[in-house]
């Protein structure tokens, strides 16, 4: 979808540190990616790889302290949202960028009806009449797929079922017309059953409405089936970056590769023994000099050791950060310095 | 005494018309207002060595069924036979004797051990509790099974909060296996890992199982995990089981409408190769489970018989079983 469509989301070196007693957390060190409307993004990779703490940096909704976004530039709709004033910012935040957060129980207020919930946001970023907003809300809620959403309304978020919540939560974040959505492992804590019918939802309304939505999940069965483009995250950087199709076909990173291999399917054939990644992400107390993942690596040149590849392209939009060629097993050649 | 023959054909458990029903209390004078009958009528066979898969929807009462079996509760009613002997009535000293023949493996190995405990200490309570071993016996018999759980023997007097997530389960796994047990309940052991964990603890699972002979029940919601791992794998839905069945053909071949559509709501890498079924609405409340057979409200095939009449877990040959009126032959 990238077919001459301006981005409406467009990262280019975004850096994120966290500031700790023990010294600084490099969590996110130069991410570029940007989004078209329509579209979806999955990001994909281990807890810690950085990729909450990439879109939560973007939008400022990190703590600070400990939490400092060192640099980069996030350009919304051709607009730099970390240059912008605190009241643009919250008018984008919620309004044209929304959220869904992995645990509705806890995004959720327990002591508010979920109608109130929903009507907040309509009437502080769309300046609705409390009638007007109390009507958007139930439409909202019948749009997600809630039976009988006027009397729904009035319910407490622990009256709802898990599915139902995350619904409500999606309900939440569409509810002023965002112009994209950040989804965080929305559907990581429901059932394969419901997560069918969130994915459903979230296809329909990208149709229906042209969001762009960036899908951060672990899950890569899950990425191959919503996703238009795919990021693998590993250390706080982007390790490979393609079309769906590109990226299962041909992987490039030995990480995306591993990845893969890890999961066994529900269809194929059936393999003997799960292939295991051994170590860990690594704890950055630096930005990583050499390449993060040469620790666990088995293609390990001594370039990967003391030197961090960049991003290199190797197909129509695919790139990787690695110096191993899959196809000759020798290192990459460099592409001519520009 | 049972001949060696015998022995070899008998199941090593045999559960029959298991229910675990709860009574739910309600109001001022605490009056029993209704029951959840969260596992009711279950029954099945694990073959020695074998791999029973137990998958279902969060709330269809597969983790109760787990813990009824290893008598974690005092259960309604049924009959659990394990190598031959029904331990459903037992209570006190004897049900204590056959303890250490059947383990569990929990979902969170964060809150299934003592943080004030070190992991020495963790993996030899069960041989303290049991055996009484001299000092000498128990710190050998906890090297054997750290070495056999691929845990460094220099951990042994750390403490569990010192550990990733794949190396508490790990520990875990060497206090179930610390009595020599026959039986082991795998409660979710993967769900709390992170992708790359998961495979590492998987492929210990499987180890294990050949090196030591081990028969599990592996409670899980991720079917391609149970496809992986189990040799059959049952269904459950609001506390029954629907199908059961060897683990190629319920994937290839489901026969219940709801085997059917949850296999086809995983997503897959490869590329689809059937049509998604997307069910509607959230399982039923197990306090008011719908009348006739309970996945009525949401399956796609539903006709007039499935309101009124239960379906039974029919017998269909070649080792599967399902519970669906669509499924099952004319009388002659």
């Amino acid at each position: 979808m990238l077919d001459g469509t301006e981005p409406v989301l467009d990262v280019a070196d975004l850096r994120t540190v966290f500031r700790t007693r023990d010294g600084g957390v490099y969590a996110v060190n130069g991410v570029s990616f940007s989004i078209a409307p329509g579209e979806v993004l999955g990001v994909v990779g281990e807890s810690g790889s950085g990729k909450s703490v990439t879109m939560m940096s973007l939008m400022g909704l990190l703590p600070s302290p400990p939490a400092e976004v060192t640099g980069g530039r996030v350009l919304y709709q051709g607009r730099d949202v970390r240059t912008m004033r605190k009241a643009e910012l919250r008018r984008i935040r919620g309004g044209e960028i929304g959220f869904v957060f992995q645990d509705p129980m806890t995004s959720l207020n327990p002591v508010f009806t979920v109608g109130f919930q929903l009507m907040e946001p309509l009437r502080a970023h769309l300046r609705l009449s409390k009638a007007k907003a109390r009507a958007r809300a139930a439409e909202l809620l019948r749009l997600v797929g809630i039976p009988d959403p006027e009397a729904r309304l009035d319910d407490y978020p622990h009256q709802f079922s898990g599915g139902m919540r995350q619904r409500v939560m999606i309900a939440m974040a569409l509810s002023c017309d965002p112009k994209v959505l950040i989804a965080d492992e929305p559907t990581t804590a429901l059932d394969v059953t419901i997560q069918a019918q969130i994915v459903e939802l979230m296809r329909d309304l990208r149709a229906k409405l042209g969001t762009g939505i960036i899908w951060i999940t672990h899950d890569l069965d899950l990425v191959a089936e919503i996703a238009d483009r795919v990021m693998v995250m590993y250390a706080g950087q982007v390790v490979e970056h393609g079309p769906v199709g590109a990226l299962f076909a041909d992987p490039q990173h030995p990480y995306t590769r591993a990845l893969l291999a890890t999961r066994p399917g529900v269809g194929g054939p059936r393999r003997r023994r799960l292939r295991v990644i051994e170590g860990q992400p690594p704890r950055l107390g630096a930005p990583p000099a050499a390449c993060p993942f040469a620790p666990r690596c088995r293609h390990v040149f001594n370039r990967c050791r003391v030197e961090n590849p960049p991003r290199m392209p190797v197909g129509e939009g695919h790139d990787v950060a690695c110096w191993w060629d899959p196809e000759t097993d020798f290192p990459r050649r460099e592409p001519a310095d520009a | 005494m049972l001949s060696a023959a015998r022995a070899a054909r008998q199941p090593l458990l045999s559960v029959s018309g298991l229910r675990m029903h709860f009574p739910i209390f309600k109001g001022l004078l605490r009056r029993q207002v209704g029951t959840v009958k969260a596992v009711d009528d279950v029954g099945f066979d694990i073959a020695r060595g074998e791999v029973l898969g137990l998958v279902g929807e969060s709330g269809c009462g597969k983790s109760t069924t787990g813990r009824a079996i290893l008598r974690l509760y005092d259960i309604t009613s049924g009959r659990i036979e394990l190598e031959g002997e029904d331990i459903a009535p037992l209570s006190g000293a004897a049900l204590r004797a056959v303890r250490p023949r059947m383990q569990m493996i929990f979902q969170d190995p964060q809150a299934s051990l003592n943080p004030r405990m070190t992991v020495g200490s963790i993996i030899a309570e069960p041989l303290d509790e049991h055996l009484r071993p001299s000092r000498a016996e128990r710190r050998a018999r906890v090297f054997e099974l750290m070495d056999a759980v691929g845990l460094a023997r220099g951990f042994a007097n750390r403490y569990p909060h010192e550990f990733s997530g794949g190396q508490r389960q790990r520990i875990g796994i060497a206090r179930a296996l610390a009595l020599n047990p026959a039986f082991i309940v795998c409660d979710e052991p993967i769900a709390a890992l992170d992708v790359s964990i998961q495979a590492q603890v998987v492929n210990l699972l499987e180890d294990l199982r050949a090196a030591f002979g081990l028969t599990y029940l592996f409670i899980s919601h991720d079917l391609s995990m149970v496809r992986h791992l189990a040799d059959r794998v049952a269904v459950m839905y609001l506390g029954k089981i629907v199908e059961i069945a060897p683990r190629e053909a319920l994937y290839r071949f489901p026969l219940h409408p709801y085997t059917e559509a949850l296999i086809s709501a995983v997503p897959e890498a490869g590329g689809r190769r059937r049509a998604r079924i997307v069910l509607r609405g959230d399982v039923p409340s197990p306090l008011r489970p719908p009348s006739g057979c309970a996945f009525r409200t949401r399956c796609p095939k539903v006709f007039d018989r499935c309101h009124v009449e239960t379906p039974p877990l029919t017998d269909l040959g070649r080792g599967r079983r399902a519970a669906c009126h669509l499924v099952g032959r004319p009388p002659a």
